[in-house]
């Protein structure tokens, strides 16, 4: 559905992305992770016929965005980051423009549809600049839907809402996903994992990993993290720990904190719970800490440099970013 | 061109819930019929001549009031990156913004329709000057409202959209006071690029085709000027 090739965007000399390669499949919904400043936006943008790439080529269902931009526009629902609303307007009327303007020709029913299903049917009515930020944010997905388009093309849709709307919205992705090609952008790892078929990993402009959020997962994470926290810390601590079966390192961190990796399918928290508790230490806290996304570009980037890595690296890695 | 009316249609609706609308509307009438009332008084003329002569300097201000927010807004906002990923092209955008801004002058000329009825009850207005000096008033309109779209379409800043629109709207007026320092021929050419020399004619009731052929053109030059600053958006 949508093929991307060596696309490259050059700000005056920067670089935003270099040569991206991707597809997506019909039907699929893939996530671009990545840091702000990453090229995610950028990308986006060329994809919507927003602004044309310096070099290489992007397809929409067959058409380019650039040769043939009118007819991928036809075909897309864009969401940028900022979402643009007319705040003077009513949501109704917004999205009639907005389905007029895409040329659908029964506006009434798409618009309808398009507010039944981001639920927002009740505020119809309401002028968009008295809505709150969640009720924006799925006006915005509403215009993006309106025209029935065959991709949707969603920059950063869950930012800036609380948990509750987030869960929503994400939610009502993958709904829209189980007819539509979708798109997403995001910088949380979590929603990537979720609502996506597929990860793309971009930092720096270029993909750094690619495949489903199983596959990522696996590649990367090469052990499970701990943080234990003990009332009496001390060498033998370290020590002990050491010795408990399936623990690869331990890095000392302040306040008696220790970062204990444990060897990949192995679940060594029992284990360790009984040897704190044995050796009088005083168990405090125990727990696994979630790989955050900038562990990944961590290791990422560090496995790109040296490759292989030995574990206390990684251990070391990951107790200063945790 | 079916987009272009969507376009301009909305815009129209949002000339009338911001107050700037309101505002320019309200000086405007209040300066032209201040005028109308004491031109009428002095002269004892049953003519507009002599309003629409003074009213051409209002205009050079308030048009760009009217534009300066069309495509200025629009890129502040972030909803020109809207309008430019649905499927419209580039002109449309422009064209239905200025068609928004020329509604909006049209029926504010309409609320001055008035004075040419109180000439009528009063007195026996010539209605020839008067129905040309209409349309010259229009064409004049049309051609600093897209002037003012040219400026809109340069910034993402209101006021410097006004500004740019105000200098390039007198300057264009006045253009024509160079040919008081060149000989023929290159005055002849300021002389024929001023947008003041191609309006008095209608004030005397004579529509010149040249005239016409004139302010349609500007009009036409400056959107497609227009339209690439808004082109130009996109390789940024």
């Amino acid at each position: 559905m949508i093929e991307v090739e060596n696309l490259t965007k050059y700000y005056g000399n920067l670089a935003a992305i270099r040569n991206l390669n991707f597809r997506v499949e019909q039907g699929e919904i893939l996530g671009f992770l990545g840091p702000n400043g990453a090229g995610k936006t950028t990308t986006m943008r060329i994809l919507s016929g927003y602004m044309p790439p310096s070099a290489g080529a992007a397809r929409v269902a067959g058409f380019d965005v650039f040769a043939d931009s009118l007819e991928v526009r036809r075909r897309i629902g864009y969401m940028p980051e900022t979402v643009p609303l007319y705040p003077e307007m009513s949501v109704g009327s917004y999205l009639d423009f907005m389905a007029r303007i895409r040329g659908v020709s029964d506006r009434k029913t798409r618009v309808k549809a398009a507010m039944e299903a981001c639920h927002i049917t009740d505020k119809a009515d309401t002028v968009i600049g008295k809505l709150s930020k969640g009720y924006r944010q799925r006006v915005g997905l509403a215009q993006a839907l309106v025209h029935d388009p065959e991709v949707l093309i969603l920059d950063e849709p869950t930012i800036g809402l609380d948990p509750k709307q987030i869960i929503e919205v994400r939610e009502l992705i993958k709904e829209l996903g189980h007819e539509r090609t979708i798109i997403l952008s995001t910088h949380i790892l979590p929603e990537a994992q979720q609502t996506c078929d597929r990860v793309l990993i971009i930092n720096e402009g270029e993909i750094v990993a690619e495949g489903t959020s199983r596959q990522l997962t696996d590649r990367l994470a090469r052990g499970t993290l701990l943080h234990v926290q003990v009332a009496q810390p001390g060498q033998e601590v370290i020590e002990a720990l050491r010795r408990v079966p399936g623990v690869l390192g331990v890095a000392p961190e302040n306040g008696g904190v220790y970062g204990v990796t444990c060897a990949q399918g192995q679940d060594c928290r029992a284990t360790i719970a009984t040897t704190v508790v044995n050796g009088g230490w005083g168990l405090l806290e125990l727990h696994s800490v979630e790989m955050s996304l900038e562990d990944i570009f961590l290791k990422l980037t560090a496995e790109e440099a040296t490759t292989p890595m030995d574990d206390q690296q990684t251990e070391e890695g990951r107790s200063h970013h945790a | 061109m079916r987009n272009a009316l969507a376009i301009a249609r909305r815009e129209l609706q949002a000339y009338f819930v911001s107050p700037i609308a309101y505002v320019v509307t309200a000086a405007f009438l209040l300066v032209s019929g201040y005028l109308f009332a004491a031109i009428l008084l002095l002269s004892q003329e049953a003519t507009l001549r002599y309003l629409f002569g003074n009213l051409t300097t209002i205009l050079l201000f308030v048009a760009p009031l009217l534009t300066m927010r069309l495509l200025a807004e629009e890129q502040r906002s972030g909803t020109l990156e809207l309008l430019l990923t649905s499927p419209v092209q580039d002109w449309e955008v422009v064209l239905g913004k200025w068609l928004a801004s020329l509604g909006l002058f049209a029926g504010i000329m309409l609320l001055t329709g008035y004075y040419p009825l109180i000439l009528w009850r009063y007195g026996n207005p010539d209605w020839g000057p008067v129905l040309t000096g209409y349309g010259g008033v229009l064409l004049l309109g049309g051609t600093l409202l897209a002037l003012g779209t040219l400026t809109s379409a340069l910034t993402s800043n209101q006021i410097v959209a006004a500004v740019l629109g105000v200098g390039l709207s007198v300057l264009t007026w006045l253009i024509d006071a160079l040919s008081q320092f060149t000989g023929p021929p290159v005055s002849g050419v300021f002389d024929y690029l001023a947008l003041s020399t191609h309006f008095y004619d209608f004030l005397r009731g004579i529509v010149d085709t040249k005239d016409v052929v004139y302010y349609a053109s500007v009009i036409v030059v400056t959107l497609f000027l227009a339209t690439r600053v808004l082109e130009t958006r996109r390789w940024r």
